[in-house]
């Protein structure tokens, strides 16, 4: 097929000068373009405005196709069920007797540490959840990672409230809307998570690389102690994130740290929630009396 | 190659009724509406935590430049970028840059061309959309993204394969966007 020759303006002196408007209007755009792009470079909350906005008219798409993502995944869920239904319900019922037993001594535990947190007098914002939401949205085509949830600022969602969903931190709000807040996923390049391993005293930060991978360098340098399969949880350290929620999962190790999978798929979690930001604070003890007052 | 014109039947959707002519609605809203749905792909039902998708409203516009060139104005790549923009995750102003750009190149490009083809075609929209998805990589990079050009690999090979697929959808829009609906008094 030949190019068709509609665009040649001939000797139309007005079909000339329509084709040079037209390229005039699409390089002033692009040079629009080039100059807010640097601005929201320089300052990358300049446009949370519209972002938000948009995000706020959008809602409702991204609840239908959350609704949808879930009823979808439940079904295959069904089916799935029904292959392996009598193994799996020995297995359970085994794994249930032993869940039962560490529930009890995780409750002992439990009571313990409140007991002990009255010794050094550490006051924690309670764990309440700030609100329960719906993941209606994230980024899949660029290399910043982002998602957004189903409550805004109506719900009490403040900048920098983690979020996280029953398996592990998802990661915390970077933009809040009206009814709708954005997340920086823990897997953004630009997030970073203080960690610990699960057993045992090893520190260290937990960095995205926006492949649902983080990055581990530890604290102190030296013999790397970590192993693949071992559980990063948050430390808690620097507030912001309360400690002890599973984060990742080490998949191998490297010189002076590891590579991690996350634990908490946003794929994976239908609900997550949103947490009060967590600041420990230790009120200092009343000083002793003074033997001679 | 014959495009989705032989599939569902070009005269029941353009010649069958007598007194029926276009909408010059649909006729105008129909490249940039669709454009605009592929670009809230973000609100879809993928939660994904790594960048696999193609970006989606980037591929129409290509396919509606390519299939049907001078249908939407040069400067289109401004409003349907800052519309992208809202969205996608990029810097704010990436892709108004970056789309305003392709329209200049692309309409460049084909005063070029001498000979059109889908092969020809298929090749424009490949390299087109590799570079669009390694700039947009380098600009996330300087907002504080991983640069690390294997991350882009999946999606631009879903690209190259999507690529055709969209070619049909947008034939079956320019039919939909010409159909007699209209009644003439």
């Amino acid at each position: 097929m030949t190019v068709p020759q509609h665009r040649r303006p001939g000797f139309s002196k007005r079909a000339q000068f329509e084709i040079f408007t037209s390229y005039v209007a699409a390089v002033i755009g692009a040079v629009l373009g080039f100059v807010l792009l640097f601005v929201s470079l320089v300052h990358p909350a300049s446009f949370a405005f519209a972002r938000t906005a948009a995000g706020d008219i959008a809602e409702p798409v991204g609840q239908f196709s959350a609704g949808s993502r879930a009823a979808g995944k439940s079904i295959f869920a069904t089916i799935a069920g029904y292959i392996d239904a009598g193994s799996k319900n020995a297995a359970l019922r085994k794994e249930l007797q032993l869940a039962r037993a560490q529930l009890i001594e995780a409750q002992a535990i439990g009571e313990e540490n409140k007991r002990l947190k009255q010794v050094v007098r550490l006051r924690e914002t309670d764990g309440q959840p700030a609100a329960v939401a719906r993941l209606i949205g994230s980024t899949p085509s660029s290399s910043r990672r982002f998602a957004l949830i189903g409550v805004g600022r109506t719900d009490g969602i403040r900048e920098g409230q983690p979020v996280r969903s029953p398996v592990g931190l998802v990661g915390r709000v970077l933009e809040v809307g009206t009814n709708t807040a954005r997340v920086l996923l823990v897997t953004d390049a630009q997030s970073i998570v203080p960690v610990r391993r699960a057993n045992g005293n090893v520190a260290g930060f937990a960095q995205g690389q926006s492949d649902g991978t983080l990055v581990v360098r530890l604290i102190e340098m030296g013999i790397n102690p970590l192993r693949a399969g071992d559980v990063l949880v948050t430390s808690g350290s620097g507030g912001l994130y309360r400690p002890n929620v599973p984060v990742a999962v080490v998949r191998n190790v490297t010189r002076d740290g590891a590579v991690a999978r996350i634990l908490s798929d946003p794929a994976a979690s239908d609900f997550v929630t949103v947490e009060p930001i967590w600041l420990p604070i230790t009120d200092l003890p009343p000083p002793p009396p003074e033997p001679g007052a | 190659m014959r495009l989705i014109g032989n599939l569902i039947s070009h005269t029941r959707m353009q010649r069958q009724r007598i007194n029926r002519a276009p909408s010059p609605v649909l006729a105008f809203v129909v490249p940039w509406i669709s454009i605009a749905i592929g670009s809230m792909l973000p609100l879809s039902f993928v939660i994904a935590s790594a960048p696999v998708l193609p970006p989606l409203g980037f591929l129409l516009l290509v396919c509606w430049q390519l299939l049907r060139p001078g249908l939407l104005p040069l400067w289109a790549g401004f409003p349907l970028g800052l519309f992208d923009d809202l969205f996608s995750g990029q810097p704010f102003g990436s892709a108004i840059f970056l789309w305003s750009a392709t329209m200049i190149a692309l309409e460049v490009l084909s005063g070029w061309l001498r000979w059109r083809g889908f092969w020809q075609d298929w090749l424009v929209a490949n390299v087109t959309v590799v570079c669009y998805l390694v700039l947009a990589l380098c600009v996330a990079a300087l907002a504080g993204g991983p640069w690390n050009l294997l991350l882009i690999v999946p999606q631009t090979l879903l690209a190259f394969v999507m690529f055709p697929l969209l070619t049909r959808l947008v034939a079956l829009l320019d039919l939909l966007r010409l159909a007699r609906v209209r009644v003439v008094a």
